[in-house]
């Protein structure tokens, strides 16, 4: 298990949603990743991305206009339902 | 045993393109949405930078679609690719600056050529086009050249039109049930709202279309003169999200300044200071101003002069700013706001 961080700050929708795709695909089950975005949308699209791809959120944080998101990585489950 | 087959559905976040998807996931095939990030989207943007957009629901329709129907979702950033679709488009514009029907070739070419889609094995697209619905890249004459221009060939499958189309290979094989298809045609949302209904789909987000800055007739004046006024048609992804912020006014042909309107754009504005020029009302509450170009000092005067109009001291005498270029210290001036008759409207962009 690993640590991974990617800086999504002052990009708008979806692409702090594509950045975490992207590194998740390279990322191994039990990863951490955490995400610095600026934009409010991410507190509904990144968790929306997770669940249709089986990631888990562990924490969400908000400090002034940052919101940190943390990700476990589950590789290798069934896809939501 | 008989072969799962896999298709791969074009996910706009509109209605059609969920219930093509449905339909097809009804008959048991697996299907995988993806949708295509080309900087032009609609949604979520402008809502993300306005503050008096904050307490709208946020979403991505697209993704949220893929979360009711049960499929995964992969967004794909295609924003420099696609480019040559917006710059070169071989089959012209729209009514504004939308090349429709390239945009549709382009889309359902990259994902067919998608190496990922191969190597998963999948066997056909799907998207939830239907014929005669848009003027550009829906009828009946266009969707044939979709298909093939795109490469997909026989292997694009539209299931709300397919009876209105020769048949596809995942109907020829059997693989989809060609009578459990549809035939809709023309501009008339009345099927599809029925079909969403009997298949319990309450919620949906707008009809589809929509969802591109390229029909908007004011973006697409923007583009037009950010393209004049550079000499060439080109863009960066920054170039295209500033189009979507701010007041846009051209006092003179070598420069530009964009105005934010409230605090949401204050901020965003404000994320470009290492980059353009910055004024900003010192002395008054006002707008962040950004100055695109190759301005003069005499231009930035003229530039604050206007800015200050937009701030709580139009009224005032005088008015003090700060001019920052980019990686330099600011100065301060203090100027007389421009008269609202001063303003002229040929500088709107």
């Amino acid at each position: 298990m690993s640590e991974h961080e990617i800086d999504a700050r002052r990009l708008l929708c979806p692409m702090p949603v594509i950045r975490t795709q992207d590194k998740i695909n390279t990322l191994e089950d039990g990863d951490l990743l955490t995400v610095a975005c600026t934009d409010p949308g991410v507190t509904s699209d990144i968790p929306a991305w997770c669940r249709i791809h089986g990631h888990e959120i562990i924490d969400t944080l908000t400090e002034g206009r940052e919101i940190i998101i943390t990700i476990r990585v589950h590789k290798n489950q069934a896809q939501a339902p | 045993m008989t072969m799962q087959r896999k298709a791969v559905s074009l996910i706009s976040g509109g209605l059609d393109s969920m219930l093509a998807t449905r339909v097809i996931l009804d008959q048991g095939i697996h299907v995988e949405g993806i949708n295509f990030f080309t900087g032009f989207c609609v949604e979520g943007h402008t809502h993300a930078i306005r503050s008096k957009d904050k307490k709208k629901e946020k979403r991505n329709n697209a993704l949220w679609v893929a979360e009711e129907l049960g499929i995964k979702l992969h967004i794909i950033d295609v924003i420099e690719e696609y480019k040559d679709v917006v710059l070169n488009p071989k089959h012209g514009y729209g009514q504004h600056l939308n090349p429709c029907l390239d945009c549709k070739i382009f889309m359902v070419n990259k994902a067919a050529a998608w190496a990922w889609m191969e190597e998963n094995d999948f066997d056909f697209i799907i998207t939830g086009e239907v014929i005669g619905q848009r003027p550009m890249s829906q009828r009946k004459a266009t969707m044939p050249i979709i298909a093939r221009e795109s490469g997909a060939d026989d292997r694009l499958l539209r299931p709300l039109c397919a009876k209105n189309l020769p048949l596809t290979l995942p109907e020829r094989e059997g693989w989809v049930d060609r009578d459990r298809l549809f035939g809709f045609h023309g501009r008339n949302r009345t099927p599809q709202i029925e079909l969403a209904k009997s298949l319990g789909i309450e919620e949906y987000s707008q009809p589809a279309g929509g969802c591109c800055f390229l029909t908007d007739k004011s973006y697409a004046s923007k583009l037009g003169d950010l393209w004049q006024s550079r000499g060439e048609r080109a863009y960066e992804i920054d170039d295209i999200m500033l189009l979507k912020v701010g007041r846009h006014l051209r006092p003179a042909p070598h420069y530009k300044l964009i105005i934010s309107r409230e605090e949401g754009e204050n901020h965003y504005l404000t994320g470009y200071q290492h980059e353009y020029t910055t004024i900003r009302t010192v002395s008054h509450r006002g707008p962040v101003t950004i100055v695109d170009g190759t301005p003069d000092d005499d231009d930035l005067l003229f530039a604050a002069r206007i800015a200050a109009r937009y701030s709580q001291g139009r009224d005032a005498d005088r008015v003090t700013l700060s001019i920052t270029p980019p990686g330099k210290d600011g100065r301060e001036v203090m100027v007389t706001p421009l008269a609202a008759t001063e303003v002229l409207e040929n500088w709107y962009v």
